[in-house]
């Protein structure tokens, strides 16, 4: 990657324009605006030609990394392979230019991919009925809350004010809670990193909403208890709550809704493999158990007895309300459309077995240079708790985690996920998903390998890493300090 | 098994890797997984297709939908996409990127977000930007969220219902859940006027839900002197000709970036923008990219502000928002790079052309009188039907136009973009004379 430092605007020169319309649809409909409503100064944005912004943007381009660049191993994000066609297939113009308000009987293509996907999400997962309204995972688990409140709620049950979230939880559970107006109880994990059933007994009671869950969690892994935890939590008239972000291992293999979960939402950007696109756009279906389908936000996509799509969308008294502005990123679902069709029901229990396997050989293959500090079986992640052998000598101190991560982009590999969970203070989480070979799995674990002996070796060599990437570390604290936010001519 | 393009595993490697791990096969790897939660047999899915069969398939489901002209906004514009955008945004090194969390082999995503950041301040007139949230109705949600944490206690937010019904309804849910009280109001200016108990923000439309421009003055004075926040909702491609919230004296700016060149894609993925005042720039949620340097002096972007966010404050955090639109937040700063202020000055004036040259014409058929007859209009209006609605719009769809959209006042509303030609226009209108 070479370093390129230009921002558009320092491109730009008054009188240019990258784009060419016409002088006129109808001459002389436009009225002038009336001075109290009109805008006295043109907005500052930058004037350039086709041709500056195609070279400033693929320069830009080059700076950055993608699953498409290499191996890009971040625990809990999922970065599989993005399959070409998909993005071909979403890029349809019949798909790209309906306007989510028409009459339904003239989207009946896209409200049908989005009824299939339905089906398919559901059969893999054991929910009843699914909503594409939320647009990314964290807005899924605020969806989700919002069904878990509307059911207590109908109920005329409102002293249920709390939800339980594992200490290993992602961030955004609790945060989605607060959002959602539940004070958030946190339990305990086990130092074998599952909840604590001990733990949790106590603080079931009349109170308590639900429990989100992760599971497999943020360590990798599974929730051996998850049927006693469920019927702990059922027999305190709570709902299970189960937070789809790691679904990828159970693709194929187990069902949510056949562990007790009652509401959840699955990341398609993650496990139905959408591209993350530097973060966003995501989509964040929630699906419910039968019977809770009613909670679900409006608009509804129903298939009709007539076999028929429809959408419900006057406002009821059951539904959680509307989430977002129409149905959903269903740019997003068509991708996973795609990508389920060319899976099918023939290859789809590869997924998570694959992404098992991967995940098992890495952890082995590494835990004589790494801290594993739960040892067994994982899924498709692991979390390691930094290096056995940092290199802390007289005057240098030892090889962090932040710096493996730094070394590893110095040898073409994204980074894994660093101090989360927060349960070790030199976490490393990496998954390594289904699509990726043997070969480069080998490749990973041969660079971390050296990185570990670099560490005990010269672990300046480390701190002052990455050495081939465009930039080297930069300073976040003036960043946060003296926060430069946007561009200033000057 | 059957070898299948996305994996690489062929039978010996997945032997290799097995006795690595030291199980006897794959399914083994979930002996931790009780029995009675192993998905016995089959999933009812369909069999996989082809590529070749799942294009077909897609075309197939494709021609489901009609291809219609679209005369209607409400929230989704049908605004041209210059080509350069899919061409530029669907570079791998974006696409399939995520969140940049290794800042060194981000650049490209963090340069461009700060670019975007710059635009949107450029717009809006104001001081701070987010790196874009879900969509406009979800940013006006988060604004009122922000109101109420900005003043302290206070509780009542005051919504305009003059804004699109989709940003009220999705302010309400938010509301609902976090104890927040949403009031609806017909006449923001004088129910300020009189005093609202417990004020935190209030919330108005730039270009209001019939396609009027509002003139807001006075508002932010009255706003500020009952100590609350005043947030404004935008569309952005307006604010090229029309006046900024920070023109207005807004404290808050939100909206939906849909109309800076993004498909409609029947609803999303689109962009929600969040702008605001330097002061309230710690209330900001969402994620937030800076400028500093590297130890040699180079000139590098990072995400910053992270104090405000889930991942650092878990339920503390100011949303529980991750992720931004960061691809789309690209297709908006190409499209702004490439308009400039002039292009988007003539798409808001051939837009406005059209749509007055259609208002004139509808008019003139007999079948609609004027609402707001002396307020001035960009792209968006509504009428008054003299003729029965279903009638109408039956009589549109059958002549290949999505028009007239039925409002809850019994108008019918139409949106015309420079994508709309002089020719299609009259054959709307055309269409109409001959109901």
């Amino acid at each position: 990657m070479k370093y390129y430092d230009k921002l558009v605007f320092e491109l730009s020169k008054p009188g240019r324009c990258g784009f060419s319309l016409p002088e006129h649809v109808v001459e002389g409909y436009a009225p002038e605006l009336p001075e109290r409503v009109r805008r006295t100064e043109a907005p500052a944005l930058p004037e350039v030609s086709e041709v500056d912004v195609v070279r400033h943007y693929t320069n830009l381009s080059q700076m950055n990394f993608g699953v498409d660049t290499g191996f890009y191993p971040l625990g809990s994000c999922t970065m599989k392979y993005n399959p070409k066609i998909d993005e071909e297939m979403a890029a349809l113009p019949a798909f790209q230019e309906v306007h989510p308000l028409q009459d339904p009987a003239t989207m009946q293509g896209t409200l049908r991919v989005c009824y299939e996907t339905e089906r398919a999400l559901a059969a893999l997962t054991g929910m009843k009925h699914f909503t594409f309204a939320p647009c990314a995972g964290a807005h899924g688990e605020l969806t989700g809350l919002m069904v878990m409140r509307r059911y207590h709620a109908l109920r005329g049950d409102t002293a249920r004010t709390k939800v339980i979230v594992p200490d290993s939880a992602h961030g955004t559970n609790p945060a989605s809670a607060a959002v959602c107006g539940l004070e958030v109880v946190v339990v305990k994990s086990r130092p074998d990193g599952l909840v604590d059933v001990d733990a949790l007994r106590p603080l079931l009671g009349p109170d308590i909403a639900g429990m989100m869950m992760t599971n497999p969690n943020t360590l990798g892994l599974f929730e051996r208890e998850i049927g006693e935890i469920a019927a702990l939590v059922h027999a305190c008239g709570g709902l299970m709550y189960y937070d789809g972000a790691n679904m990828n291992p159970l693709l194929g293999v187990a069902r949510p809704g056949d562990m007790g979960f009652d509401v959840m939402h699955l990341n398609l950007h993650k496990s139905f493999s959408t591209p993350h696109g530097g973060g966003g756009p995501g989509s964040g279906p929630v699906g419910v158990r039968e019977g809770l389908e009613e909670l679900l936000p409006r608009p509804r996509i129903v298939r009709r007895e007539d076999g028929h799509f429809d959408l419900l969308s006057e406002p009821s008294e059951a539904s959680a309300g509307r989430v977002s502005a129409f149905l959903g990123n269903l740019g997003v679902v068509l991708r996973a459309y795609a990508y389920i069709r060319l899976l099918g029901r023939e290859h789809v229990g590869e997924v998570g077995r694959y992404a098992t396997l991967s995940a098992n050989y890495i952890k082995e293959a590494l835990k004589d240079c790494y801290k594993l500090p739960i040892p067994g079986l994982c899924k498709h992640e692991f979390v390691f708790d930094g290096l056995i052998n940092d290199g802390a000598r007289e005057g240098v101190p030892g090889a962090t985690t932040l710096d493996v991560a730094k070394r590893l982009l110095d040898f073409g590999f994204h980074a894994p996920t660093i101090y989360f969970p927060l349960l070790f203070h030199q976490a490393i989480m990496i998954e390594p998903t289904e699509t990726e070979s043997l070969e480069t799995l080998d490749a990973f674990i041969a660079v971390m390998r050296q990185i570990a002996e670099e560490a005990a070796r010269d672990p300046q060599l480390l701190h002052d890493a990455p050495h081939t990437a465009p930039i080297g570390r930069p300073d976040e604290t003036l960043a946060a300090r003296q926060p430069v936010l946007r561009y200033a001519k000057g | 098994m059957a070898s299948f393009a996305w994996f690489p595993h062929t039978d010996e490697d997945i032997r290799v890797m097995l006795e690595r791990i030291g199980v006897e096969n794959l399914d083994a790897l979930f002996d931790d997984i009780p029995e009675a939660f192993r998905h016995k047999g089959g999933f009812d899915l369909e069999p996989a297709l082809s590529e070749q069969q799942l294009r077909a398939q897609l075309e197939a489901l494709g021609a489901e939908n009609a291809r219609l002209k679209v005369f209607v906004g409400a929230g989704a514009y049908d605004h041209y996409t210059p080509a350069v955008i899919p061409a530029l945004a669907a570079r791998s090194e974006f696409l399939t990127a995520y969140t940049p969390y290794q800042c060194e082999i981000s650049q490209g995503t963090l340069r461009y977000i700060f670019e975007y950041q710059s635009m949107i301040c450029a717009l809006t007139g104001m001081d701070v930007s987010n790196a874009s949230m879900y969509d406009g109705p979800t940013a006006a949600a988060e604004a009122v969220r922000m109101c109420v944490a900005s003043t302290r206690k206070r509780n009542s937010v005051l919504v305009s219902s003059a804004l699109l019904p989709q940003v009220i309804e999705v302010i309400e849910t938010y509301a609902r859940y976090s104890g927040i009280n949403v009031v609806v109001s017909d006449s923001v200016l004088e129910d300020v006027c009189e005093g609202v108990l417990d004020l935190a923000g209030v919330v108005v439309p730039s270009i209001n839900r019939y396609g009027v421009i509002c003139d807001y003055t006075g508002l932010a004075e009255e706003v500020h002197a009952q100590g609350a926040l005043l947030a404004m909702y935008c569309d952005p491609s307006a604010l090229a000709v029309v006046k900024s919230p920070a023109e207005w004296g807004a404290d808050i700016a939100v909206g939906d970036g849909q109309s800076l060149g993004i498909p409609l894609s029947c609803g999303g993925p689109y962009l929600g923008f969040m702008a605001c005042r330097q002061e309230y720039m710690r209330k900001l949620p969402g994620r937030i990219v800076g400028e500093t340097s590297d130890a040699q002096g180079r000139r590098a972007y990072v995400l910053t502000l992270q104090a405000r966010e889930q991942h650092i404050r878990r339920e503390k955090a100011t949303s529980n928002i991750c992720s931004n639109e960061s691809l789309m937040a690209l297709w908006v700063t190409i499209y702004l790079s490439l308009m400039g202020p002039e292009g988007l000055r003539r798409v808001n004036r051939l837009s406005s052309e059209g749509a007055h040259y259609l208002y004139e014409r509808l008019l003139a058929t007999g079948k609609f009188e004027a609402v707001f007859p002396d307020q001035p209009f960009l792209k968006e209006f509504v009428l008054r039907p003299l003729v029965d609605v279903r009638r109408l719009q039956e009589r549109l769809y059958a002549a290949g136009f999505f028009a007239a959209l039925a409002t809850e006042e019994g108008y019918v509303s139409f949106c015309v973009t420079e994508k709309r030609t002089r020719a299609e226009i009259d054959a709307l209108v055309k269409a109409l004379e001959e109901l």
